[in-house]
C-alpha cells in the first residue's frame, strides 16, 4: 500500500481538475491579469511604492516582548515564566518556541479576561501566584507583562507585595518582575527588561567579597549549541564562569523517560553571586542594553560586548577574556581556531564574490555579516526589522572595514516584503535568514540558509554553535555546501556534473 | 453508580488534591467520569468558563480563534493582525491551510500583515494609521477582495473604532473591509474568536457574492480549514457522490464562496464548534438544513456518507452505496495491516473542537480504546454529543491543565496520546507515542 504525501496526492489530475471546477465559485482575476499584476511587483515601480508604506508592515522579523522575557526567566534554575495578562498570549509564546526548539516549555498566565480589563488584574496575580507556586513548585516565579496588563497600567511591585502579605506565596520565593509591553521594542527588548528585572531583584543586598568570576549573558541567543560550547571553552581555558541565563538544558534535555519541569538553568546561587564577578561580558549588544548599563552603573563591573562569530570576533573574544581574567589563551583552541582557518581557506573560493541578502536580529546580524565578509562574500540587503539607528551605523562602520562590505546596504524597520522587493530588483546569490525567509526563497528562487530564530521547518540547527571557532566551522560549513549544493542543482541537465570539489 | 465511573471519580479526587482550595472546587467540576447517557448531572462536566489563573492552561484567545482559525484561511482577502506584533507573528501561518493562488498577488493566506503598535498608538489611538494603512494595502496589492481587521487586546482597551474606519475605507476603496472585534481578552478560549468571525463574515459578507446558476445539488462545506489540504480530499467525495460544492469554509475558501453559501440546499458542518454559528444563521434566515458529518476513519465515513445522502434523491444514495463499495476494500486492507498491531492499545485525547470525539471512531476501526478525551475550549453541547461515544468510566477532561494531563497520564498508561504542540513535546520526554492533532492531514478517504 502507498501512502501518498500531500505534495503527490495534490498534483494528480483528480486534484487539479477539482482544482478548475472549484474556480467556477471563486470569481477568480483573469490569469493575464495575475500575472500582469506578478510581474509588475518585481519592478522599480513597485519598489518606490512598497517603500513609502509607512503605516503597515508585511512579514516583518520580529517578535513581541514577552517572549524574549519568558525565554529569559526559563534560563534560570526552577524558575516558571508567569505572565499577568491575558492567556492567549502564553499559549503563543509556548507554541512558538516549542516549534523552535521541538521541545517541551512551560509558562504560566493569570488568564486576565474582560473583568480585569475594567477592576484591574490584581484578583487573577493573587490566585496565578498561589496556583503556581502551589502546583509548579518553582524557585523563582518571574513575571513580566503582555499588552493587556500595559494598557490597564496594572501594579506589578504592589500586586507581588500584596501576594506575600496575604500568605499566598511565602515571603522569601523570589518574585522578579519586567514590564514588557508589544507595542515597545521587540522580543530582545524583553529578554533585555527581563534580565534587568531579574539581576537586579535577587542580587539586592548581596554585594560581598569578588568572587573571582566572570559572567557571560548570552542575549536573546537561541543555539543552544553556543552555551554549551561557551562552557566548554571557558573550562578550557580556566575561567570561572556564570552563564546568565543558561537555556541550553531547558532547550535541550536529554530523554531519560521522564519530563522535567526545570531541567537546568544557571544554579540559583550562582546568579544570586553574580553581583561579585569581576567583569560581565555580554555576548550580544542590543539585547542587554539596559542590563548592561545597569551592571556598569550599580554593580560597578566592567562590561565588554564581545561577540565570537567569526574569526576575527571569536579572536578579540578570546582576547579580551585573555586580559580581563590573566589566563593565556590554551593550545588547544589556538588549534581549534587553525582548524576553523583552514576550513575557511579550503572553502574561500565557491564564497568568494557570491552576493547575499541578510534579514535578522540585529546582533546575529553583525556577527554575522563580519564572518561573510571573512569569506569573501559580498553584503548587498541586510534588513533588520527590530534595529535602530545605533544599529544602522554600526552596521555601516562594520561595512566600510572591507571591499565585500561597500555595496551593502542596511535597512532598519524594514521586513520581508521591504527585502522582496530589493531581491526582485537587485538581486543576490544566497540569502540568510530564519524560516519565514522561505517565502522569499519560494518568489524569487534564491537559495536560503537558516541562521536565526524562528527556525520552524528544519530540525536541530540551534545545537549546533555558531561561536568560537568551532562556530565558524559549522558557517563555513552551511554556507559553502548550500553554495555547492546549488552548483550541482544547475548541472543536473549539463555536463559540467562534478563528483570531486 | 457503576465501578467503573467510581473507579475513575476516586482517581479524578486524587489528581485534585495538588491543587489550593479554592481552584480544587473549580477544577472538580471539570473533570469526570463518562457516563454515557449523559443523564447524570453530577457527572457532566461544566465548560465554557474562566481558566484558573496560574494553572497552565493549554488555552488560546478569541484573536487566536478569529484570525488562526476561521478569518486567516480566506485567501484572497488580506487579514489585517491590528495592534502590535505579537500576535501576527506567533500566528503567522501556524496551521497548514492549503490553498491554490499566487500569494502576495491574487491570494495572502501565508502572509503575515501587521500595523505593528507602537506606544504613541497607544496612547492617540490607531485609526488613523489603520486608514492609511488600508490605502496602503489597495496600493500594494490591487487584487485583493477584501481586507479584514482583526483586532488585539490594546485596541478594544483603547477603544479605537475599527468600524467607522472601516466603513469609510470600504466605500473608499470598493472591497469589503471587515472589522473582526476578537480582542483577546474577550471570553474564556478561541470559541468566542470563532462565534464573532462567524458575526462578521454573517454581517459583512454572506449573500454578497455571485452565483450564475443553482443546482439541488448545491451544498457548502462548513468548518473545514484545509489543514493539510483535508478539506479538498472531503470535496472529492462529496463530489463523487453527485454534490455540486458550491463554498469551502474557510480552508482555500475565497470571498466570494463565503458569499454565495446562503444559495446552498444543504449545509455541511465538519468542524461544529467553530462554525455551528453561521449555519443556525442561515438556517433561520434562509431556511438552509445544516447536517454534522464526520470523515475521520470508515465507519464514520460510511456513516456520513449516507447521512448525507439522505438528504438528496435515490440517485446520490444509491451513489453513496457505490462509493462505500468502491473504498471499502482499500479501507479493509488498511485496517488489516495495522489493526493487528493496534488492537487494545489505549489511547488519551486532548485537543481543540471537534477532534476529541471525532476522531474516536478511527481508533476504533483500529482495534484502540479512547481512556480519556477532552476539549481545549468545547461547550455544553460538543460534551454532550462526546458522551455517548465513548465508555463508560472514560475520564472526561475540560480545559484540563499541563498538570493533569501529566496525572492522567501517569495513572492511566495511555500508548498513544494526541493532542497539540505544546503538548507534544514532553510526551516525547516520558515515551508516550504522540499524534500532533492540530496540524496534520487527517481526514477523508485519501487520508486514512
Amino acid at each position: 500500500m502507498k501512502i501518498r504525501d500531500h505534495n503527490e496526492l495534490f498534483q494528480e489530475q483528480e486534484y487539479c481538475e477539482q482544482f478548475e471546477r472549484k474556480k467556477e465559485f471563486e470569481n477568480p482575476w483573469p490569469a493575464e491579469k495575475v500575472k500582469d499584476v506578478a510581474e509588475w511587483t518585481k519592478t522599480e515601480e513597485y519598489k518606490e511604492k512598497n517603500f513609502t508604506r509607512k503605516h503597515i508592515k508585511i512579514n516583518p522579523a520580529k517578535a513581541c516582548q514577552p517572549l524574549g522575557a519568558v525565554f529569559c526567566a526559563s534560563g534560570f534554575e526552577g524558575t516558571m515564566p508567569f505572565v499577568q495578562g491575558a492567556q492567549g498570549c502564553v499559549a503563543y509564546f509556548r507554541s512558538h518556541l516549542n516549534r523552535h526548539f521541538k521541545e517541551p516549555f512551560a509558562a504560566i498566565s493569570t488568564s486576565m479576561t474582560e473583568d480585569a480589563a475594567v477592576f484591574g488584574g490584581l484578583n487573577n496575580m493573587l490566585e496565578g501566584l498561589e496556583n503556581a507556586y502551589t502546583l509548579y513548585h518553582p524557585k523563582m516565579l518571574a513575571v513580566s507583562t503582555t499588552c493587556m496588563a500595559e494598557v490597564i497600567g496594572d501594579d506589578l511591585n504592589a500586586f507581588i507585595k500584596q501576594a506575600r502579605d496575604k500568605g499566598v506565596i511565602p515571603q522569601d520565593l523570589p518574585v522578579p518582575f519586567a514590564h514588557t509591553p508589544s507595542f515597545v521594542g521587540s522580543h530582545i527588548t524583553g529578554y533585555d527588561n527581563m534580565m534587568k528585572g531579574i539581576l537586579s531583584s535577587i542580587t539586592a543586598g548581596r554585594k560581598g567579597e569578588p568572587n573571582g568570576k566572570i559572567n557571560i549573558i548570552p542575549g536573546f541567543d537561541t543555539y543552544t549549541g553556543n552555551y554549551r560550547e561557551l562552557k566548554r571553552l571557558l573550562t578550557i581555558m580556566g575561567v570561572e564562569h556564570t552563564i546568565l541565563a543558561d537555556v541550553s538544558d531547558i532547550f535541550d534535555s536529554p530523554n531519560t523517560g521522564e519530563y522535567k519541569l526545570y531541567p537546568g538553568g544557571t544554579p540559583f546561587a550562582d546568579a544570586v553571586d553574580s553581583i561579585n564577578a569581576m567583569a560581565t561580558i555580554a555576548l550580544q549588544k542590543y539585547s542587554t542594553v539596559k542590563t548592561m548599563d545597569y551592571i556598569q552603573k550599580e554593580w560597578g563591573q566592567k562590561t565588554p560586548v564581545l561577540s565570537p562569530i567569526g574569526i576575527r570576533n571569536t579572536d578579540k573574544f578570546f582576547d579580551e577574556i585573555s586580559k580581563i581574567t590573566g589566563k593565556p589563551i590554551p593550545q588547544e583552541i589556538e588549534d581549534e581556531r587553525g582548524r576553523a582557518v583552514d576550513a575557511m581557506i579550503d572553502s574561500h573560493p565557491y564564497v568568494h564574490g557570491k552576493r547575499f541578502a541578510l534579514i535578522g536580529d540585529p546582533d546575529l546580524l553583525l556577527g554575522v555579516i563580519s564572518f561573510i565578509m571573512e569569506m569573501g562574500g559580498e553584503l548587498v540587503h541586510i534588513v533588520c526589522t527590530n534595529g535602530d539607528k545605533a544599529f544602522e551605523q554600526e552596521a555601516y562602520n562594520l561595512l566600510s572595514g572591507s571591499p565585500f562590505g561597500a555595496k551593502g546596504k542596511v535597512y532598519v524597520g524594514k521586513d520581508m516584503w521591504h527585502l522582496r522587493s530589493l531581491m526582485f530588483t537587485e538581486p543576490v546569490d544566497f540569502l540568510i535568514g530564519n524560516s519565514y525567509a522561505k517565502f522569499l526563497w519560494r518568489d524569487t528562487e534564491t537559495p536560503l540558509i537558516r541562521i536565526g530564530f524562528p527556525l520552524f521547518d528544519r530540525h536541530h540547527l540551534h545545537r549546533y554553535p555558531i561561536i568560537g571557532y568551532q562556530g565558524v566551522i559549522n558557517l563555513v560549513n552551511w554556507v559553502v555546501n548550500t553554495v555547492l549544493d546549488e552548483m550541482d542543482r544547475k548541472t543536473i541537465n549539463t555536463t559540467s556534473f562534478d563528483v570531486i570539489r | 453508580m457503576s465501578t467503573a465511573i467510581k473507579e475513575t471519580q476516586k482517581m479524578i479526587e486524587e489528581v485534585l488534591e495538588a491543587y489550593p482550595e479554592k481552584t480544587k472546587k473549580d477544577r472538580t467540576k471539570h473533570l469526570a467520569a463518562n457516563d454515557p447517557t449523559g443523564q447524570c448531572s453530577t457527572c457532566q462536566v461544566k465548560s465554557n468558563v474562566k481558566s484558573r489563573p496560574g494553572v497552565m492552561t493549554v488555552r488560546g484567545c478569541a484573536f487566536a480563534g478569529a484570525k488562526g482559525v476561521v478569518w486567516g484561511p480566506v485567501k484572497d482577502q488580506i487579514t489585517i493582525s491590528h495592534g502590535p506584533i505579537g500576535c501576527g507573528q506567533y500566528s503567522w501561518w501556524a496551521r497548514r491551510n492549503y490553498y491554490n493562488g499566487q500569494t502576495g498577488i491574487d491570494t495572502f493566506g501565508t502572509m503575515h500583515i501587521t500595523t505593528d503598535f507602537q506606544e504613541k498608538d497607544i496612547v492617540y489611538g490607531g485609526d488613523k494609521d489603520l486608514y492609511e494603512a488600508l490605502h496602503e494595502l489597495k496600493e500594494l496589492f490591487p487584487l485583493a477582495r477584501g481586507i479584514g481587521i482583526l483586532s488585539e487586546c490594546p485596541v478594544g482597551l483603547i477603544g479605537d473604532d475599527i468600524e467607522a474606519v472601516s466603513k469609510k475605507t470600504s466605500k473608499e476603496l470598493g472591497i469589503p473591509i471587515v472589522p473582526v472585534r476578537c480582542e483577546g481578552f474577550r471570553g474564556v478560549s478561541q470559541s468566542l474568536g470563532h462565534h464573532i468571525a462567524n458575526d462578521t463574515i454573517r454581517d459583512y459578507i454572506l449573500g454578497k457574492g455571485q452565483l450564475e446558476k443553482s443546482t439541488p445539488y448545491d451544498v457548502a462545506l462548513i468548518g473545514d480549514y484545509n489543514i493539510g489540504g483535508d478539506a479538498w480530499s472531503s470535496r472529492k467525495m462529496l463530489e463523487e457522490l453527485g454534490l455540486r460544492v458550491i463554498a469551502q469554509w474557510t480552508g482555500d475558501a475565497s470571498i466570494n464562496e463565503m458569499g454565495i453559501a446562503n444559495k446552498a440546499k444543504l449545509n455541511l458542518v465538519h468542524c461544529y464548534r467553530s462554525m455551528n454559528y453561521i449555519c443556525r444563521h442561515m438556517e433561520e434566515t434562509y431556511g438552509i438544513p445544516w447536517v454534522e458529518f464526520n470523515f475521520f476513519g470508515p465507519t464514520k465515513i460510511y456513516q456520513s456518507l449516507r447521512k448525507i445522502a439522505s438528504y438528496f434523491d435515490d440517485a446520490i444514495k444509491e451513489n453513496a452505496e457505490k462509493m462505500i463499495e468502491k473504498y471499502k476494500p482499500m479501507m479493509d486492507a488498511v485496517i488489516e495491516q495495522y489493526r493487528p498491531r493496534l488492537e487494545g492499545k489505549k489511547v488519551m485525547l486532548y485537543v481543540g473542537g471537534l477532534r476529541p470525539r471525532h476522531t474516536i471512531g478511527a481508533y476504533e476501526d483500529l482495534g484502540m480504546e479512547v481512556v480519556a478525551s477532552g476539549y481545549e475550549f468545547g461547550h455544553n453541547d460538543d460534551y454532550k454529543r462526546t458522551y455517548p461515544d465513548i465508555k463508560e468510566g472514560t475520564v472526561i477532561m475540560d480545559d484540563a491543565t499541563l498538570y493533569e494531563l501529566e496525572e492522567f497520564t501517569r495513572r492511566l498508561r495511555p500508548d498513544m496520546v494526541g493532542s497539540g504542540i505544546k503538548e507534544k513535546y514532553s510526551y516525547h520526554k516520558i515515551g508516550v507515542p504522540f499524534r500532533q492533532m492540530h496540524s496534520w492531514d487527517y481526514s477523508g478517504l485519501q487520508s486514512v
